[in-house]
């Protein structure tokens, strides 16, 4: 099992069987802070992994560009990678539902339980 | 006395540098302070979305080549939360609002990784209007403030 901590934007990748948790440990996906969110999410994907479930239960906005780098996030994944959210919060879902985006992704309410010992 | 006539007086106006960390901090300190906080969470999350698209955008388009200030007013009034920002930037393009139109979705090669921004704006703030004064832009709307908490 391995831990990579993001600089700055404060993002904490753990793999969990075949699939790699990557929280975001900050409660904004902004302007500010949503290139350098890109530049992690291609570094921290870039094992292959299948499996990639962004947990973004700790984060209460995000903005139109945050939401753009979360879908540059998925475009940048390799043929066999899939991304899923998890644990978006109100004012998150209220973005994805009016963009409807959140008919693109696959969106679980909270982490799996399968996944939960990322912590 | 009702509900609205207990926060009528309450306004906030802050004056923000345009670039997207000061405009972060910016909408802290809006939603810090009434008449934000008097939102109830639904209605404070539309009022974050609908403000951080607005000054963004200005920060990227209207001072895309300069920097400079952006100025942000608030006031409750009968009809909701009352918004004018103002600021000194290049006009909007033929002087108009962008439509913000929807975009397609089916092609997942192809999915925007922008341009949502306006349509979030059209899609949550009301009475949206636009003047070029001065050098200067101003942009008025409404938002949603009907569900008062003390």
């Amino acid at each position: 099992m391995s831990k990579i901590l993001g600089f700055g934007m404060k993002v904490v990748a753990q793999q969990v069987g075949d699939a790699l948790v990557i929280r975001v440990d900050q409660d904004r996906i902004d302007a500010a802070s949503a290139i350098q969110f890109k530049d992690q999410m291609r570094l921290l994907t870039q094992s292959g992994m299948p499996r990639v479930v962004l947990d973004l239960a700790q984060v209460a906005f995000i903005d139109s560009s945050g939401l753009g780098a979360i879908v540059a996030a998925m475009k940048g994944l390799g043929p066999a990678q899939k991304l899923e959210l998890s644990g978006l919060t109100d004012t998150v879902k209220k973005v994805f539902r009016l963009t409807r985006m959140d008919t693109v992704f696959t969106i679980h309410s909270d982490l799996p339980v399968s996944l939960a010992k990322a912590g | 006395m009702t509900l609205h006539q207990s926060f009528r007086r309450k306004a906030s106006h802050v004056i923000v540098h345009a670039d997207a960390l000061a405009v972060r901090h910016g909408l802290a300190s809006l939603f810090a302070q009434e008449p934000l906080t008097c939102l109830s969470d639904d209605l404070r999350g539309t009022a974050e979305i609908v403000m951080a698209e607005v000054l963004n955008n200005i920060v990227e388009h209207a001072y895309a080549a300069q920097s400079g200030a952006i100025e942000v007013s608030i006031d409750l009034g009968e009809n909701g939360l009352e918004c004018t920002i103002t600021d000194s930037g290049a006009p909007m393009p033929s002087n108009d609002l962008p439509k913000g139109k929807p975009y397609a979705l089916d092609q997942m090669d192809d999915l925007p990784e922008g341009g949502f921004g306006w349509f979030l704006i059209r899609s949550l703030a009301q009475d949206l209007q636009y003047a070029r004064f001065r050098d200067q832009n101003y942009l008025r709307f409404r938002l949603p403030a009907h569900a008062l908490v003390a």
